[in-house]
């Protein structure tokens, strides 16, 4: 496998440095790994910390600055980053009026977010802790670590970031985030494994003229093998999981994201085949957003999620924010 | 009576164990996980030795609670928390004392298994590290090597074993049919322990 690195263990902080390099409006401290918005702490706003494995960019360092995050902490490629740097992260973004953590729905993120808050509680930061697990892949919660996070992390990151920015209380801004969760729903396929930088070869095995339904985003292997199947028909099989779980009676939040292979072209095609589907099963869409945003390195493959919003969570999306990744309005 | 040389010894070979099997370690955890087990302990063992030499603890307890601490700081994932928790709550549990027995060890290491367990809310058969560490914690009462080799069959036992927890778990029966990487790990962990004995 050939990959555009020196070696695999300098690559999140050859992507640090490059990243500091692009966006001088991002303060990155490569050796600490914390990326933060270089006007924090925000006076008065409640801030906004995430993080978690790197290979899923532009997640989350990507989505920093106004309307967003505040601070993002990247771990290694697939792997939690530490409790020293949400904590760190945590110090530099506090203003006095709270910080919510963000996180992904993983073993690792929890045990790590979890040491983290009581570590900041320690030294007077006020934190309110927000999981998000979007992913109906994973079914049976009772048997498994629970549901994933997925792509709807990127909206809780954009709808919750903009209720911090327009100064709403932590307590309303956890709550605003938890309603993002609790109304949106996941789900991904592979066409290929992912290569981690470590190992050097797939994660998995997908023979040719096969795909992989309910995926994550670190190349592990989803819940089921099928013979490939068209554009349309994986619309069907990833809206239809997503509506057994989510019964839409208001409009829609659509993103439509690409897993790091996928080119523009296919996911466009794909969007076309996923709004064909709604309409069909009667799911009125409010805004779409298609690109590569929840990545999972090098995997081809797409996801889908849906979040039911009402007229403040449309708001809250449409507000301005100003991010490497998602910008629009300022 | 085991010193703070004893335990240091059972870090180093804990870190030497885990740099011959890396590869091993990675590539049980490609199929059920996301292929980083080996590399992500590395990095871990290899600062626990560094600090060990830079901070000389001396006290077995110092010497555990400092390796825990390095664990939890530099691997992140789950296995940072897990196995930081449960050199540093063993490492509690001595105390401040100059040497122990070994079965004042054993009871020590039972504190830092049930740690393990409150934190990843894991029971036995849910194919995971305690699969490994708690037959080699019923053994260590009879010696090292006891322990040493019940944890490798814990971890052996863990193949056939549907992952109830951890990213394994998202794979269901498909997890099925692979030893799993943190009882292997735990495993080589157990093993360290008996090489630092010398049995």
């Amino acid at each position: 496998m050939r990959m555009l690195i020196n070696v695999p263990e300098t690559v999140v902080a050859d992507a640090l440095r490059g990243m500091a390099a692009a966006h001088p409006e991002l303060a990155v401290d490569v050796e600490n790994r914390v990326i933060v918005r270089r006007d924090a702490p925000v006076a008065g706003k409640v801030a906004l910390v995430s993080g978690g494995g790197s290979g899923h960019e532009p997640l989350h360092g990507g989505f920093v600055g106004p309307g967003m995050l505040s601070a993002a902490c990247p771990g290694e490629v697939f792997t939690s980053p530490v409790p020293d740097q949400m904590v760190r992260a945590a110090a530099a973004v506090d203003s006095g009026a709270g910080v919510l953590f963000v996180v992904k729905n993983y073993t690792g993120d929890v045990l790590n977010f979890d040491m983290a808050a009581e570590l900041a509680e320690d030294e007077g930061i006020q934190v309110a802790k927000v999981l998000v697990n979007d992913d109906v892949a994973v079914t049976d919660s009772l048997y498994t670590a629970g549901r994933r996070g997925t792509g709807a992390t990127l909206f809780v990151e954009k709808i919750a970031g903009a209720a911090a920015e327009e100064g709403r209380p932590l307590e309303r801004v956890e709550a605003i985030a938890r309603q993002v969760v609790e109304s949106s729903r996941s789900f991904g396929v592979a066409l290929s494994a992912c290569t981690t930088p470590a190992k050097g070869s797939p994660t998995f095995d997908l023979p040719a003229g096969e795909l992989e339904l309910g995926i994550g985003i670190h190349g592990e292997p989803g819940r089921e093998r099928r013979p490939m199947m068209t554009s349309g028909e994986i619309a069907e099989a990833a809206v239809d999981a997503i509506l057994t779980d989510l019964s839409p009676r208001n409009p829609v939040l659509v993103l439509v994201n690409g897993m790091g292979a996928t080119p523009l072209l296919e996911l466009y095609g794909f969007n076309a085949e996923v709004q064909r589907v709604l309409g069909e099963r009667g799911v009125a869409v409010a805004r779409t957003l298609v690109g590569n945003y929840v990545t999972s390195l090098d995997m081809a493959g797409a996801s889908v999620t849906l979040c039911q919003i009402d007229e403040e969570l449309l708001g809250l999306w449409d507000a301005p924010v100003k991010t490497p990744g998602l910008r629009w309005g300022m | 009576m085991l010193d703070a040389d004893f335990f240091r010894r059972w870090m180093t070979a804990t870190a030497a164990l885990v740099d011959r099997e890396a590869e091993r370690l990675t590539a049980l955890d490609s199929p059920i996980g996301d292929a980083d087990h080996g590399s992500n302990l590395q990095r871990g063992f290899t600062a626990v030795t560094a600090a060990l030499e830079k901070e000389a603890p001396d006290t077995p307890g110092a010497v555990l609670i400092l390796a825990g601490r390095q664990l939890i700081s530099t691997v992140g994932g789950a296995s940072g928390p897990l196995y930081g928790t449960l050199l540093r709550r063993t490492g509690k549990a001595l105390a401040d004392a100059a040497e122990v027995s070994p079965e004042q060890l054993a009871e020590a290491l039972r504190t830092g298994v049930d740690a393990v367990r409150t934190l990843g809310g894991a029971a036995p058969g849910d194919k995971t590290m305690i699969d490994a560490l708690v037959p080699a914690v019923d053994a260590l009462g009879e010696s090292f090597a006891a322990a040493r080799d019940a944890a490798d069959e814990g971890a052996r036992a863990t193949t056939p074993m549907q992952a109830r927890k951890g990213r394994a778990s998202y794979l269901g029966e498909r997890s099925i049919g692979h030893q799993d990487p943190g009882a292997t790990s735990s495993a080589l962990v157990m093993t360290a322990l008996a090489e630092a004995a010398g049995e």
